[in-house]
């Protein structure tokens, strides 16, 4: 008798998970204990991805897809075989709408260029912009998902509108009707804001754009580490997120596409293996993914990616969800309860991640993460690349701790201690 | 703790009484200066006053900043008012010496003035670019207003 599958613990074993990751035992500022509250910058990288990315190189190292010799074949099955887990951890339909990219920047490039190419060429109808279409993004974007648009409208003559953002940071969504209307063509949205945590309504939005036949990307950067990214439910037609903010190395990210769309787009960069047959007067494209995977692809990364959801699945992301749950919590309260914090974003950890962007009244925030610094706490000051936003509330810049699966509720109150010495040290409170 | 050889004492006073701050007419050039990585901004006028040789008659300013900033650019006032360009200009090379350095050399006191109690920020790569904004900004701005005056 077939026994029922053990549910999977809700708890994440912390201590144990730390051990995967060899940096967190390193010291900084002469001798203190490394407190990495900066996962949403970039993750640090298990022992399992560090081993992995190794091994490729000592073992199965030789390009791919273009010869014949036993090294490429493993090299060629292991990139491949990355891909494959890359769309089951995404829930895609199958691994041809999974495209290796460098980072999200480059996805949402690739998508911004691939419309450019097809408004050029006069089709197809779904992606070729006239004057006076628009695309739609929000005020809590990344500069990576705000530029390549901008840059886009330049080309085409469409025109760029905005979500606004609440005083409580969330998507004003009373303009939506405004907003997407028979001109939109695309609306581009963050799944989770890079500042604020908010997480986005995308299905929502995504039913309205799709029901004046816009078309949806969503930036993942900040969902997809959390196993927030599942793209039968989403309701996006294109995603865009990056390996290093999950486990996974620098140089890898992933654009996911429904097949058709891919189908559709004209490729971006030109250049060898995404073809399928040059002529000196003309060339035609291989299918996709490799028509948008010009030249020689970061592949020991891929590989790397690939142990990287293995790592993140292995632990369970239901686990990894719930310890940050716990850790925001802790934090949102902590902080909270310091005078002069004020937290730039939901202050209840409802359709929230765990980034948590605050300004400190009377300190710079390159001041407060210098402190934090001091203590061996790492954090993030600045605007996040997300001018737009901070100007819409109203700040000029903020520290930001952001929470992962290894982070511990020592190192929220190592955090909060550290801001009431920030405000000590430059005698505020 | 290591802090306080980032943030001298001198380096507070004049984060929290910046000197010759706001922003004064008339004046011969003016620029605007952003750290982009941080968003800190300065908007910086010069004034000249012709002679044998340039003088820097006034130098006034508006930023937003973090404490590094801040006082470097009010530091930047007291060493470049009153002095020929060429001697003002000096300075500023000087100062970006020091913050090239990275703490490796010895600061020349008789050039920088209070200027050399930086010399500790040089060994935070990070916040070099607040420490150099101010100066940055003064260098471009004055650049400007000799081009106006020897067209």
């Amino acid at each position: 008798m077939s026994a029922v599958p053990e549910a999977r613990s809700t708890s994440i074993d912390v201590a144990r998970v730390r051990k995967d990751f060899p940096i967190l035992d390193r010291t900084v500022r002469a001798g203190r204990p490394l407190v990495y509250l900066d996962s949403a910058n970039t993750s640090q990288k298990p022992r399992q991805v560090i081993d992995t990315i190794s091994e490729f190189y000592e073992r199965h190292n030789a390009n791919i897809h273009r010869a014949t010799h036993e090294l490429s074949e493993e090299a060629t099955e292991a990139y491949e075989g990355a891909r494959i887990k890359v769309a089951g951890f995404i829930g895609a339909a199958d691994e041809t709408e999974v495209v290796f990219t460098k980072n999200v920047s480059e996805a949402i490039n690739l998508v911004a260029y691939s419309i450019g190419n097809a408004t050029a060429a006069g089709g197809p109808g779904r992606l070729a912009l006239s004057p006076g279409d628009e695309i739609v993004i929000t005020e809590m974007e990344h500069h990576s998902n705000i530029v390549p648009w901008q840059m886009l409208c330049q080309r085409t003559g469409a025109r760029l509108r905005w979500f606004g953002v609440t005083p409580d940071g969330r998507l004003d969504l009373a303009a939506a009707d405004q907003l997407i209307t028979a001109r939109t063509r695309l609306v581009a949205l963050a799944h989770q804001s890079n500042v604020l945590g908010t997480i986005n309504p995308v299905a929502e939005i995504a039913a309205r754009a799709h029901a004046v036949s816009a078309l949806v990307l969503v930036d993942a950067a900040q969902s997809a580490p959390h196993g927030l990214v599942d793209t039968r439910s989403l309701g996006a037609d294109l995603v865009g997120f990056t390996g290093h903010k999950m486990c996974g190395p620098t140089g890898i990210g992933v654009l996911w596409g429904r097949r058709d769309l891919l189908d559709d787009m004209p490729p971006f960069l030109g250049g060898g293996e995404m073809i399928e047959s040059v002529l000196m007067d003309r060339s035609t494209y291989a299918p996709p993914p490799h028509k948008f995977e010009a030249g020689t692809m970061p592949i020991a990364q891929a590989v790397g990616l690939g142990a990287a959801v293995d790592y993140l699945t292995e632990v369970g992301l239901d686990a990894v969800r719930a310890h940050e749950q716990a850790l925001l919590r802790r934090a949102l309260l902590a902080l909270g309860e310091i005078d002069g914090l004020r937290i730039l974003g939901p202050a209840e950890p409802a359709d929230r991640g765990g980034a948590i962007s605050f300004t400190i009244e009377g300190i710079h925030p390159h001041d407060v993460s210098q402190v934090l610094d001091d203590r061996g706490v790492a954090v993030r000051a600045g605007h996040h690349c997300a001018w737009p936003l901070h100007r819409a509330l109203g700040v000029q810049s903020s520290t930001r701790a952001s929470l992962y699966l290894y982070n511990t509720a020592d190192e929220v109150d190592a955090l909060a201690g550290g801001i009431r010495a920030a405000q000590k040290f430059f005698g505020t409170q | 703790m290591q802090l306080e050889s980032m943030y001298q004492e001198i380096i507070l006073d004049h984060y929290r009484h910046p000197h010759h701050k706001g922003l004064r007419e008339p004046f011969d050039a003016q620029v605007h200066h952003v750290n982009p990585t941080c968003g800190d901004e300065v908007t910086l006028r010069v004034t000249l006053k012709d002679g044998s040789e340039p003088v820097v008659a006034d130098v006034s300013y508006d930023a937003l900043g973090c404490s590094i900033s801040q006082a470097s650019v009010s530091v930047l006032t007291d060493l470049v008012i009153g002095r020929t360009v060429s001697e003002a200009m000096a300075v500023c090379d000087a100062f970006g010496e020091l913050m090239r350095s990275r703490d490796a050399a010895e600061p020349d006191e008789d050039t920088l003035g209070d200027a050399v109690v930086f010399a500790g920020v040089a060994k935070y790569p990070a916040r070099i670019k607040c420490a150099l904004l101010g100066w940055m900004a003064w260098k471009d701005a004055t650049a400007q207003a000799m081009a106006k005056e020897s067209p």
